[in-house]
């Protein structure tokens, strides 16, 4: 167990993520994607708050913000993906593409 | 030593999770199995001082995976996992730049010597965070406030009738 140790699992969670993220048709699997990518988040900030300057609370805090924005990201991701579903039957992101150029 | 052996053990429960969400055939065993990841990283967080935060994420994932499970069954089209499901798209490039990607990080943990320690953990670091969240961080804390209120004003302008994306008004395009 060391700072390299949880950098790894960081790393590790990051770029599972990252690969569901960015593979995932459906947007709801694309969430969960990010929300891994915030879970590798987690696992960083509170690794460097231990073993790097455990005596401030900074890191602590960055642990509370990003969990707090999964929950944000979570409700607003589930509220669009239903509108966007409820307005034209759609739940790949292939279908909503509207915006693109 | 045995904390060594418990983190390991978690870490690999952690990523093996965080694997089998991209893995298994129904988008509710997804939900669990993203679950499984956040709970080992709940648990790790005990073994660094984190009782506060490891039993709030554990908590809060447990709660926040049921609901996110009923909102996956109402989008899965492919109940219980009878069939096989793979809805990817590019999935040898997105492996390629997760690849990298990890690799990278993963080299730069590795490779870069750690920053020195600077002081020791407090005696009870949740009271650390808590005066810390009630004093210097209390602009965060307020800023997250306004975020939280601005999530639940969208949320319900898209829910709804008749809003942004509101039938009828973006099929006549």
């Amino acid at each position: 167990m060391s700072a390299q140790g949880f950098l790894l699992l960081a790393a590790a969670l990051f770029a599972t993520g990252l690969y569901g993220a960015l593979s995932q048709q459906s947007i709801v699997m694309l969430m969960m994607g990010l929300e891994l990518m915030i879970n590798g988040v987690l696992v960083a900030a509170g690794a460097s708050w231990y073993y790097f300057a455990p005596a401030r609370a900074d890191g602590q805090v960055l642990v509370l913000v990003a969990i707090t924005v999964m929950a944000l990201e979570m409700a607003m991701g589930f509220a669009v993906t239903i509108a966007v579903f409820r307005a034209r039957d759609v739940d790949m992101t292939e279908g909503a593409s509207e915006l693109g150029g | 030593m045995i904390a060594g052996i418990a983190f390991w053990a978690l870490a690999a429960l952690a990523v093996a999770g965080g694997v089998a969400v991209f893995v298994v055939d129904s988008m509710a065993r997804a939900t669990f199995a993203l679950l499984v990841s956040f709970l080992a990283v709940g648990l790790t967080f005990l073994l660094i001082d984190l009782q506060y935060l490891g039993v709030l994420v554990i908590l809060m994932m447990i709660m926040e995976m049921c609901v996110m499970a009923v909102f996956m069954i109402m989008f899965m089209m492919n109940p219980g996992g009878l069939m096989p499901m793979t809805m990817v798209h590019n999935p040898r490039g997105a492996a390629l730049i997760a690849a990298v990607v990890f690799v990278s990080l993963a080299a730069g943990a590795l490779a870069v010597p750690p920053p020195p320690r600077r002081g020791a953990p407090p005696a009870d670091p949740a009271r650390a965070l808590g005066l810390s969240i009630m004093g210097d961080k209390m602009l965060v804390m307020m800023i997250i406030g306004v975020a939280i209120l601005a999530t639940m004003i969208a949320s319900v302008v898209l829910a709804v009738h008749g809003g942004r994306y509101a039938a009828g008004r973006s099929r006549s395009r």
